[in-house]
């Protein structure tokens, strides 16, 4: 047990007392001034609320300074504050964006309207209930492998598999879907979101479970005309649709429309 | 659905939920003891404040320790066994980190077996990395964004059993029949509709504590709920006065201050640099320098800043840039998009400004090693909420293989547990409407009243002034001081709006955990009086041989006030002990 070795905090003599931020570092004197939807499942509209600018101050620290100074039932979902968990996505003049990874300055000049994401009902404020998600997720087969871990896999093989794992699950890709923002096909069509982890599952060189007849058919695959706004919304650059749904339609198609495998389907009545 | 009666004038309907086993937490203890207690054909329950993945495991970057030896072969239980034990200045329970070395290399396994995708070696195994305070390359770890991968493998494989999920939801109170937890009161975040969960075991698996301190890497929900409403069931707590610091957390913009930056930076081969551009922790720990454990190195920053040598925003600098860009985006890619989006700061070409964040809380409820169980019966906890495995300072990487361990261990323990019980669930009296109403009082009180988060953030400065990570006895008792104004203040919180998802009345509720787990590590902190692992007592020149031998264990007595009681570790088994005395004898 040697403690105190070498680590000995030298000449800090004083008392414990230790420094707590300054709180008025970083203010530039400016303020920012937001609307913010104010409402719930039976309507509501835009309030407008002004903070004093901080540097680098991202939308979520000015929502939550209204919460903590003039608005305490304001109604925001946020955790880590790091763009790591995907739970702050809302709408920022009309576009997904993660509340904690958009600084304030990026509207300069510009108002900043902020709104819940709109392919999901609201519950209040900036908050919608996105539990439809899990359902999908519940739905789709799990990893299944036969091999026992742990597995030999080289660097090569699983590579390609780091994108898609990469996904926070803010549900933005979900959001700002037309199949489900527009024409709202929530029941027939699990979204670019599930898309990417069927994406892993299907090139997973240990798995064994075949999800290819429920994307064309439950999870509606061929709805997705690849119009790319999934991945240009993705915080974490997934690229969603070149690299998930385009090899993912790729497959289908050669399951499915692939003369030579329909025939013997048709055969062994697959 | 029940309908009411009267109690304390409050009139309200409830749901009634039954279930073999409660979770309260989703993070990764949690949903592995839900695996767990459902493989043995349970009917689970699973409460979280969050939506289901985003927990504080999510945030864990650099990886999970097991000594699967994979890049060194030398590597074994036993040298982990002995690393934890020295980074916990051997305060440890020593049976939980027997086990919890032995059975890390499975739980890790298994992950893979689940879904789970690691870094490769050029063998094709599970790639480690080094880490403070860990003798052997022993991380295994995807890129910076382990704990993601160790979240979402874990709720996928609970999706796919029929585990309930209650998301969004917040336990206040459990409840108790006789001796026995048999279930909790809790509420719908969304709604505010209340239930009462029957359940003959409750595991908590609620995390830690790290909103007590202004400046932290946790998000809102690290309140400690469980520990307080642990020992509010009377359950024995351990360790408490032992907060860990993590070194490097970030500095500025404002915004983000105290926000992690993985020792995964260091394990890569990050250099520590003061002002004057030293490397100057050759003066802390020659040896094993910017990997000496994380309390040796927050001290040392801290230092730094404190004696005039810090950044420009008061912090030190954390250089990668020799990794190169290339390096960076296949090693840390997460660390350098943090800091290029936030803080605009290109990690490649210019070293990050740091400084010490709360990060991690060794103590906790004390449980039992092999079943994970409390004192109480049918209470049982797992992860970061249990203390007793890490001692006075974690090890890096030692809390992810923690959680699935003692998850495990926690799911089967109270599975065993409902296996043996035939006593019902069902309690006599008011307890459930009596809890609603003091639940709801700050939203129907009415009349002028404190901002919970006015009073969050009075105690996050006077932690943060009192209960640093350099302490002495008269601050601490100014400290405490302060904490039971605060206390005496809680009645007078009023908070406005509906109960619809309404943060306000939500940040009601934690404050009293926040305050009452305060007031708990200051009176443990005043009674530890010496220096070792996070707890460092300026008034006290270094570690007190008896000391080393004591557990602080903190139970609320019968007047309700917090009771410490010191008790003597038990000594180590000779297999375990020779280990040391081997390790001495080499020397």
């Amino acid at each position: 047990m040697s403690e105190g070795n070498g680590n000995n905090p030298g000449n800090v003599t004083s008392r414990a007392h230790s420094p707590v931020p300054n709180e008025d570092l970083g203010k530039s004197g400016g303020t920012a001034k937001l609307k913010i939807f104010r409402g719930d499942s039976e309507g509501g509209q835009e309030v407008e609320y002004e903070v004093p600018l901080v540097e680098g101050m991202v939308v979520l620290d000015a929502v939550l300074a209204i919460q903590a100074e003039q608005a305490g039932d304001l109604a925001v979902r946020w955790n880590c504050k790091a763009a790591h968990c995907g739970s702050c996505s809302a709408e920022i003049n009309g576009r997904p964006k993660l509340l904690c990874k958009t600084r304030v300055e990026e509207y300069d000049g510009e108002e900043i309207h902020v709104h819940p994401m709109r392919a999901f009902p609201v519950i209040k404020d900036l908050v919608s209930d996105v539990s439809w998600n899990y359902e999908v997720s519940k739905a789709i087969k799990p990893f299944q492998s036969s091999e026992q871990a742990p597995f030999t896999m080289y660097e090569e093989d699983v590579e390609r598999l780091y994108e898609p794992k990469k996904c926070i699950e803010c549900f933005m890709c979900q959001d700002v879907c037309h199949v489900l923002r527009t024409h709202h096909k929530h029941p027939e069509f699990a979204g670019p979101r599930f898309f990417v982890r069927n994406q892993w599952l299907e090139m997973h060189p240990m798995d064994e479970a075949d999800r290819l007849k429920d994307l064309k058919e439950d999870n509606g695959l061929g709805f997705c005309n690849i119009t790319k706004c999934c991945t240009e919304v993705c915080p974490v650059d997934i690229k969603i649709t070149d690299n998930s749904i385009i090899p993912l339609k790729e497959r289908v198609a050669d399951e499915y429309y692939d003369p030579a495998k329909w025939l013997m389907r048709k055969i062994r009545g697959g | 659905m029940q309908r009411d009666g009267h109690a304390n004038g409050h009139r309200e309907q409830y749901e009634t939920r039954e279930h073999d086993v409660l979770i309260i937490g989703a993070g990764g203890a949690g949903l592995r003891a839900a695996v767990a207690a459902t493989e043995k054909g349970l009917s689970v329950g699973i409460v979280t404040k969050s939506l289901l993945g985003k927990a504080h495991t999510v945030m864990a970057e650099g990886g999970i320790a097991a000594s699967v030896g994979n890049v060194d072969p030398d590597d074994s239980w036993r040298q982990h066994f002995m690393d934890t034990l020295k980074s916990g200045k051997f305060l440890n329970n020593w049976q939980m980190a027997e086990i919890f070395t032995k059975e890390a290399p499975d739980r890790v396994y298994e992950l893979e077996q689940w879904g789970a995708l690691f870094n490769r070696t050029p063998e094709g195994k599970i790639s480690q990395r080094p880490f403070g305070g860990h003798t052997y390359r022993r991380l295994c770890h995807v890129g910076d964004r382990t704990g993601l991968e160790l979240i979402r493998t874990m709720q996928e494989k609970v999706l796919a059993t029929d585990s309930e999920i209650y998301m969004e939801t917040t336990v206040t109170k459990l409840l108790k029949k006789g001796d026995r937890v048999v279930g909790a009161v809790g509420y719908t975040r969304e709604s505010g509709k209340f239930i009462h969960f029957k359940a003959k075991a409750v595991i908590m698996a609620t995390g830690g504590w790290g909103r007590i301190f202004k400046v932290t890497s946790n998000s809102w929900e690290g309140t400690g709920d469980g520990v307080v409403l642990g020992y509010d069931a009377g359950a024995e707590l351990v360790d408490m006065e032992m907060m860990q610091f993590h070194p490097t957390g970030m500095v500025w913009p404002p915004g983000v201050r105290g926000l992690l930056v993985t020792e995964g930076v260091r394990g890569e081969g990050g250099l520590l640099r003061n002002s004057e551009g030293a490397r100057y922790m050759e003066n802390y720990d020659k040896e094993k320098m910017e990997l000496s454990t994380r309390d040796v190195v927050a001290r040392a920053n801290y230092t730094e800043v404190q004696e005039g040598r810090g950044s420009e925003h008061g912090g030190v600098y954390l250089d990668i840039t020799h990794l190169g860009y290339e390096g960076i985006m296949k090693k840390l890619p997460t660390m350098y998009e943090q800091f290029k989006n936030l803080a605009d700061i290109d990690i490649s070409r210019e070293p990050m400004e740091v400084f010490p964040t709360v990060h991690y809380t060794m103590g906790g409820i004390k449980v039992d090693p092999e079943t994970c169980a409390t004192n109480v019966p049918g209470l049982y906890a797992a992860g970061e909420v249990a203390g007793g495995l890490h001692g006075a300072n974690r090890l890096g990487g030692n809390s992810l293989s923690d959680l699935l361990v003692f998850g495990r261990r926690a799911g089967e323990g109270a599975a065993a547990f409902v296996g043996e019980s035939v006593h019902s669930v069902d309690i006599e009296g008011d307890a459930v409407r009596t809890e609603i109403g003091r639940v709801l009082e700050p939203l129907e009180k009415g009349g002028e009243g404190e901002s919970p988060y006015l009073m969050q953030q009075e105690l996050q400065e006077a932690m943060m002034e009192h209960a640093n990570l350099m302490r002495d006895g008269d601050s601490l008792k100014e400290g405490l001081g302060k904490i039971l104004a605060l206390k005496d203040r809680l009645p007078n919180v009023r908070v406005g709006g509906s109960r619809l998802f309404n943060p306000g009345w939500h940040t009601a509720q934690d404050i009293r955990y926040l305050i009452q787990i305060s007031e708990i590590i200051l009176r443990t902190a005043l009674e530890r009086k010496e220096r070792r692992g996070a707890q460092w007592r300026l008034d006290f020149d270094g570690p007190d041989e008896e000391l080393g031998r004591i557990n602080f264990i903190v139970t609320k007595n019968g007047q309700g006030e917090t009771g410490i009681e010191r008790r003597e570790i038990p000594p180590m088994p000779e297999h375990l002990s020779s280990l040391f005395e081997e390790e001495k004898a080499k020397a």
